[in-house]
């Protein structure tokens, strides 16, 4: 084993954040996070509204620069990453946005097939042809010619999935993938993510506040709470914690240490 | 009195940041303008938008800045006798000063307002970080269409509106003042040098840079929802106009 305690990778780790501190003005959003996850793993992170779920997430892919930290991807630091570097390593992730962000000036395939048209040399048949691939592994069919504007949210979550799936990264990003969903849809991206976990063998980090969420698809779910990471663990073992602050928040409890600002 | 020269120091210094960061933004444009591949397709659509869909606005108000120029400059110089020389004062101030600054001025507030809203709302709803997400630079893809688009469509734009607002002024000289057609053509043309007419073009390569680069970035700026995105066109309108405006006299004294 190495010696250099800081710097060594557990060669299974596909993602490692270590120490990470983010802050926007006087808000400390991040303080001092870590978290590993292992190839091939669903990762839950749970937390309230405006806790750093998203900043956690927005850090991993690069769109924020955290102000201090590392976060290892694939074995390499990718905070020491110049923009052409980052582009390239975003290659290997798909990322589900809150609210689908889907571009809103085309339809639904070339949504799905935008990264094989930036990056591949597919011509327009293949790439169509690969879209309705990852349409109907979504659950969606015969959609391939709307708007985003013409679609529900649920279908639009969908379709986001599918254009996250379309170059078959090796880590999929979820951020609040069952937000604002019914129930019966919730379950429906809940199960597209088990059997996209099963599919496609890819390493997962999905950040909400739905437990039901939580423990469907989380291999392990980790709390974060003012800016670190305060337990993690498989979904029983959350879900038997003696932390009271992991309790209420999985209990929903409006009374407790989180709200009296402990 | 102290927080007066606070107020006035902060207001100094946002405006130094903000030029730079626009001018920052400008530079990257550029370094990815030359960055192969093009995207040939955005491109034409950008062009369509911002050059045959403003036509137009800018015809309509080429000929009556033309027919109001002749109207005006024939009331002036009656009173000693000049007439004749309509024609030569709506020819140099079209190609010189209207056609570019007007055509500017109406593209800012037609496309400049349309490029900020889109790319704000892109910006608020994650599709730019989606792009990102995608391994796309949102500069190539979103900004360096809009800028090409902007830079190569205006001269365009200006061309016709100087023959248009030409042809405006010698309908209102010939058919309601009864002045010479032959006479208004050749004091016209004998007037006219190609200088003029570079002029008129190498500001309106400016404007549409000036267009371009700032909309997009009040665009790409946008924070904050359907406020953030109003306030955004709000500001990229006036900008570019004011910008338009001020660099159009330092064009004019720079080529005296």
């Amino acid at each position: 084993m190495p010696n250099d305690g800081q710097q060594y990778i557990k060669p299974d780790s596909m993602i490692v954040v270590r120490d990470l501190y983010k802050s926007f003005g006087e808000n400390h959003v991040l303080q001092g996070l870590n978290l590993e996850v292992t190839r091939g793993e669903d990762m839950v992170v749970i937390g309230g509204s405006g806790t750093g779920k998203s900043v956690l997430i927005k850090c991993i892919i690069g769109l924020i620069k955290p102000d201090k930290g590392t976060i290892f991807v694939d074995g390499e630091d990718m905070t020491s990453f110049n923009e052409a570097m980052l582009n390239e390593m975003r290659k290997k992730f798909g990322m589900l946005f809150q609210f689908g962000a889907l571009f809103d000036s085309m339809p639904v395939w070339e949504n799905v097939g935008f990264g094989l048209k930036q990056h591949t040399n597919l011509k327009d048949d293949d790439i169509r042809g690969i879209v309705t691939e990852k349409l109907n592994l979504v659950g969606l069919k015969g959609i391939e010619e709307l708007m985003p504007s013409e679609l529900s949210g649920g279908m639009k979550k969908r379709v986001s999935l599918a254009r996250a799936i379309a170059m078959e990264p090796e880590i999929l990003l979820y951020d609040e993938p069952t937000t604002g969903l019914d129930p019966i849809m919730a379950d429906v991206i809940n199960e597209l993510i088990i059997q996209l976990r099963e599919k496609l063998r890819v390493t997962s980090i999905a950040i909400t506040h739905d437990m039901v969420s939580a423990y469907k698809i989380g291999d392990r779910i980790a709390m974060l709470y003012k800016g670190k990471i305060i337990e993690i663990g498989t979904p029983d073992e959350i879900r038997n914690s003696k932390n009271e602050i992991v309790q209420q928040f999985i209990q929903g409890k409006s009374e407790g240490p989180i709200t009296r600002g402990e | 009195m102290l927080k007066f020269f606070d107020f006035l120091g902060s207001l100094v210094i946002r405006f130094i940041e903000e030029s730079g960061r626009i001018m920052l933004l400008f530079i990257k444009t550029l370094m990815w303008t030359f960055r192969p591949p093009l995207n040939l397709k955005n491109i034409v659509r950008q062009m369509e938008e911002v050059g045959v869909n403003s036509i137009p606005v800018v015809l309509i108000m080429s000929i009556f800045t033309g027919m109001v120029l002749a109207l005006q400059s024939y009331t002036g110089f009656r009173r000693f006798n000049a007439e004749a020389f309509v024609g030569t004062v709506v020819a140099l101030s079209m190609v010189r000063e209207l056609g570019p600054v007007l055509s500017g001025l109406m593209v800012s507030g037609r496309v400049g307002a349309a490029m900020a809203a889109e790319l704000g709302t892109m910006q608020v709803t994650e599709q730019v970080d989606a792009l990102y997400a995608l391994a796309t630079n949102p500069i190539k893809f979103l900004i360096v269409p809009r800028f090409l688009a902007a830079l190569f469509v205006m001269p365009v734009l200006v061309i016709l509106s100087d023959i248009i607002g030409i042809i405006g002024g010698y309908l209102v000289s010939v058919t309601l003042l009864g002045t010479n057609s032959t006479i208004y053509i050749k004091r016209t043309w004998d007037y006219m040098k190609l200088d003029d007419i570079y002029t008129g073009l190498l500001k309106a390569c400016v404007f549409g840079i000036i267009i371009a680069t700032i909309s997009c970035y009040q665009g790409f700026n946008t924070r904050g929802g359907a406020e953030g995105v109003g306030k955004a066109t709000t500001k990229a309108v006036v900008l570019s106009s004011l910008t338009i405006l001020i660099s159009n006299y330092f064009i004019t004294a720079m080529m005296f």
